[in-house]
């Protein structure tokens, strides 16, 4: 029997794994791969707490969630691209127009 | 109290006029603005008149309610006028003379460019006068009071492209005002003590009050303040510098305004309050005091001038201190009296030199006529006229008067009376030295082609000889001068005083004794003797023996150097009191409040957000990495606050 | 205690973490994208042991077999080499890295204080697929069908965001009609 807690912790891990890779990568496409682990993390919490209350509007909000991650990933990589095309970098410290 | 629906148009009638040709007037031919000017002073003048003859003594004073003003708790203050025999007789004189002046006017400015300019001014202080003569309480007569000091400023200034002018205006007003700053602490003492700033309230309030016979006290305060405020407005010692300046104005101004109107407000003024006056003797010693050296200050002034509009002006200083000495003695009735036959001989005075003066081209320095009687026969005769009536010789206004001043004067101090003789001597004096040096001798004046001298902008017509004024001057000239003959008989028999006595009268009557006893016979002789001998002296010194002024001054060497600069009283005030002003404004005030405190404040704070901005903007880096870091940061906070939030429950 | 559910969460627990932390480390992205495929399929793994199967399914199809394709693809098409090491934001390391650490470290804090040894049991999930479809089209079918149209909308951003720049001279090159 696994307690709660145990999913919880194991989410809350992979979510600051992601946040820390958001932070210390220098790679767009990287930084794109962190905010996915960051969702897949929420997922696993949102799972675990429907089997704990044994309600399933948790699975439903994980669909929803990974549709909406589908969707943005799209436009982010269309738009990835369209950075690479004028910019000709992937080094998304260069990519630093709206500076002041 | 009667009603009388008609108080309120007498000073409303110069208000229209003012306003009709101050914004019409600059596009009216000249006729629609004498027109103007003169209709409707004319009106209230009319109005006046018929006041007066339906004016019963034995009815109570008149009173009309114009407007609520001043609702403040228990305080009120309301627009109201208030006619009694006081206001009666200076209403009379301001209405009839400054109509004549009026009309003098219409001559004298007639080739002045902004002549609508002159009249819309000169309506607008005679609005303000009556304002100040109506006005039923302290607060509308301080309206009053500053109207007629501002119409004064523009009219000194009328001619305010000269720079000595707009001088001259701006010094009568700023000294002015040093008098208004006594009256309103005045003022304010009277609110605080009494409760209110109507007549009749605080002069029923005062009434029960013991007199302040063992040392000052509330009503010695008010009434020393009082007088500050009327030694500004009536130009008495210490702040009389801005009358001689003031001649920088047209004549007519002169005449009406530092003759015959304003610089009696003040004497109005103490007069309209001698309920608290009689109650503080010190407070009248000090006016008293002020009066009667005035009086002999200016007119030893007087003898050394040769502008004739400067000998005019401290002539008039001089004999508004004698006004001072009547208040300060308790002789009420007779200073009014005086102010009235003074607006005549003194008006006189002024539009007879200003028609002296456009006769010989606008020259104002005596030594430079003479000789003039010849060839300006009319103002001549009215000249004579006056100059023998402020000499005080009888049966003429200014003896009646002046002698009624100096009998009373006697009666309370005859140290007064020794002055008083005095001074009248020297008023004979330099007056006929006036006269003499103008209308006798030679003509010394510079006759064809010679424009621009000194001061006049008044019609240079380039003419050969002095000629006469036109006749709308030499009327009024005429009118003045028979006022000034017959003007002083109603004193006979004490009439005048007898007629103010429901003003005056009360709990101190001044037993007006019928019949006059030997002393006065004896002090009236004297005093008509030095008139006399004045004339005496002028005759000797200006006509038979013209070479020994100039061996007197020489002989008198540095104090007649003294009294011709006006014993340096300009000068001293500049250094004592100008230049620190000045200076101090300009150190602290300026560089230091003005510059440093709120131009800095306002630039520093400028600079302050620009600066913090700049630190700020940094944040907006373009950087996104920066930016998740700012984000995970801020995360982290809410985070903490929510689990406290949480874990606190 | 030690049950099967107990080690099997474990083993994908730690297939999970594993893969987590070398995204993190590698410095290709390729090996970032492949790391992070064997993260989703770990996570798959525990949905199964917590008895949604139909998340588990979604998770390898979508999830692992479109999006992190379309990942793979989209490294492979630009071309994506090692990463540079370019110095970015002091800030990032400095306030992001600190804030992380507090915030997970405070919110694993209130977890595990709060949520005692109830365990989940294995399968606990209720129902069926087929219960799943039922509440998606009747409770949730507002949100359904706007995501449905949030991915037509994605669709025509990405065609859009990622066609090539139009030629200047406009269209693409005509052939001359001979």
């Amino acid at each position: 029997m696994v307690p709660l807690s145990y999913y919880l912790v194991l989410s809350g891990i992979l979510f600051a794994c992601g946040v820390t890779g958001f932070l210390i990568k220098r790679n767009i496409i990287t930084i794109f791969m962190s905010i996915e682990l960051m969702l897949n993390g929420v997922n696993l919490s949102f799972v675990a707490f429907a089997a704990h209350w044994h309600v399933l509007a948790g699975q439903i909000f994980v669909f929803f969630v990974m549709v909406v991650a589908a969707a943005e990933a799209a436009v982010g990589l269309a738009i990835i691209i369209a950075v690479y095309r004028t910019r000709e970098t992937l080094n998304v410290d260069q990519v630093n127009l709206l500076k002041l | 109290m009667t009603q009388n629906p008609y108080l309120w148009l007498i000073p409303t009638l110069p208000l229209a006029g003012a306003a009709i040709n101050g914004f019409l007037g600059r596009r009216s031919s000249k006729t629609a603005v004498t027109t103007i000017a003169l209709a409707f002073p004319g009106l209230a003048f009319v109005l006046a008149l018929w006041i007066a003859f339906g004016f019963s003594s034995s009815a109570a004073p008149y009173v009309f309610d114009l407007a609520h003003w001043i609702r403040s708790g228990d305080f009120s203050v309301d627009f109201a006028f208030y006619l009694d025999q006081l206001s009666l007789v200076m209403l009379l004189v301001v209405t009839g003379v400054g109509f004549l002046i009026h009309v003098y006017s219409v001559g004298y400015m007639s080739e002045d460019p902004s002549f609508y300019r002159f009249f819309t001014y000169l309506n607008l202080f005679m609005f303000f006068m009556l304002t100040l003569i109506l006005a039923n309480n302290y607060l509308l007569m301080f309206i009053g009071w500053e109207g007629v000091g501002l119409a004064s400023y523009l009219l000194i200034g009328f001619w305010f492209q000269k720079d000595s002018a707009a001088s001259a205006g701006k010094k009568a007003f700023i000294v002015n005002r040093i008098g208004d700053f006594g009256f309103l602490i005045g003022l304010f003492l009277i609110i605080q003590h009494f409760g209110s700033l109507n007549f009749t309230e605080v002069f029923s309030k005062v009434e029960p009050l013991q007199a302040e016979t063992s040392g000052a006290g509330l009503l010695t305060a008010i009434g020393i303040l009082l007088m500050v405020g009327a030694c500004g407005k009536s130009a008495q010692i210490p702040l009389y510098v801005w009358l001689p300046d003031a001649m920088e104005g047209p004549t007519p101004v002169s005449a009406l305004i530092h003759a015959a109107t304003m610089v009696t407000a003040g004497v109005y003024m103490v007069a309209r309050s001698h309920v608290i006056f009689e109650r503080a003797p010190i407070a009248l010693t000090v006016v008293a005091i002020i009066g009667t050296l005035t009086a002999l200050f200016a007119a030893t002034i007087g003898i050394t001038q040769t502008d004739i509009k400067k000998v005019l002006a401290y002539s008039t200083v001089s004999q508004l201190g004698y006004m001072f000495m009547a208040c300060g003695v308790g002789a009420f009735s007779a200073g009014i009296f005086h102010l009235m036959t003074h607006a005549f001989f003194k008006g006189l005075l002024f539009l007879g030199a200003g028609s002296v003066i456009h006769a010989v081209g606008g020259e104002q320095d005596m030594r430079k006529m003479g000789g003039l009687k010849t060839y300006i026969p009319t103002t001549f005769a009215t000249m004579l006229i006056a100059t023998a009536a402020i000499a005080g010789i009888p049966p003429l206004a200014g003896f009646w008067s002046k002698d009624e001043i100096l009998w009373k004067a006697f009666e309370s101090n005859p140290v007064y009376w020794v002055i008083g003789a005095i001074t009248a001597f020297i008023t004979s004096f330099y007056m006929f030295r006036l006269l003499f040096m103008t209308f006798w001798g030679d003509y010394k004046g510079i006759q064809v082609d010679d424009h621009g001298h000194a001061h006049a902008t008044h019609g240079e017509h380039g003419h050969g000889e002095p000629h006469e004024s036109p006749m709308v001057m030499l009327v009024p000239l005429m009118v003045l001068g028979l006022l000034s003959l017959v003007g002083g008989l109603v004193g006979i028999h004490n009439g005048f005083e007898h007629f103010l006595e429901p003003v005056f009268g009360g709990e101190f009557p001044k037993a007006i004794t019928e019949g006059h006893s030997n002393t006065e016979w004896l002090l009236m002789g004297i005093s008509v003797l030095f008139s006399l001998a004045g004339l005496f002296v002028a005759y000797i010194l200006y006509v038979s023996k013209p070479y020994l002024p100039q061996k007197i001054a020489a002989s008198l060497g540095a104090f007649y150097e003294a009294v011709l600069n006006k014993y340096y009283v300009d000068e001293i005030y500049a250094k004592l009191f100008v230049k620190p002003l000045v200076d101090g404004s300009t150190a602290i005030l300026w560089q230091g409040v003005d510059r440093k405190v709120i131009d800095d404040t306002v630039n520093n704070a400028a600079d302050g957000a620009k600066h913090v901005s700049d630190e700020v903007r940094h944040m907006q880096s373009g950087n996104l990495r920066s930016y998740a870091g700012w984000i995970a940061a801020g995360a982290a906070v809410v985070i903490a606050y929510m689990v406290y939030l949480g874990v606190a429950r | 205690m030690l049950s099967v559910h107990l080690i099997l969460f474990l083993a994908f627990g730690v297939v999970a973490v594993a893969g987590a932390v070398n995204l993190l480390v590698q410095r290709h992205p390729i090996n970032s994208a492949l790391s992070l495929i064997a993260v989703m399929a770990a996570l798959a793994g525990e949905y199964l042991l917590l008895g949604a199967e139909f998340v588990a399914a979604v998770q390898v199809i979508v999830y692992a077999g479109a999006i992190m394709v379309l990942f793979v693809f989209v490294i492979m098409l630009l071309n994506a080499g090692v990463e540079e090491q370019t110095k970015g934001s002091r800030v990032a390391l400095l306030f992001g890295i600190p804030g992380m650490l507090i915030g997970s470290l405070l919110v694993g804090w209130v977890v595990l204080r709060h949520s005692g040894t109830e365990a989940v049991a294995a399968g606990a999930m209720p129902g069926p697929p087929k219960a799943i479809g039922d509440q998606l089209f009747h409770e949730f079918l507002l949100p359904f069908e706007i995501t449905s149209i949030l991915i037509l909308i994605a669709i025509m951003g990405a065609v859009v965001l990622a066609s090539k720049p139009p030629v200047p001279g406009g269209g693409p090159a005509k052939k001359v009609n001979d």
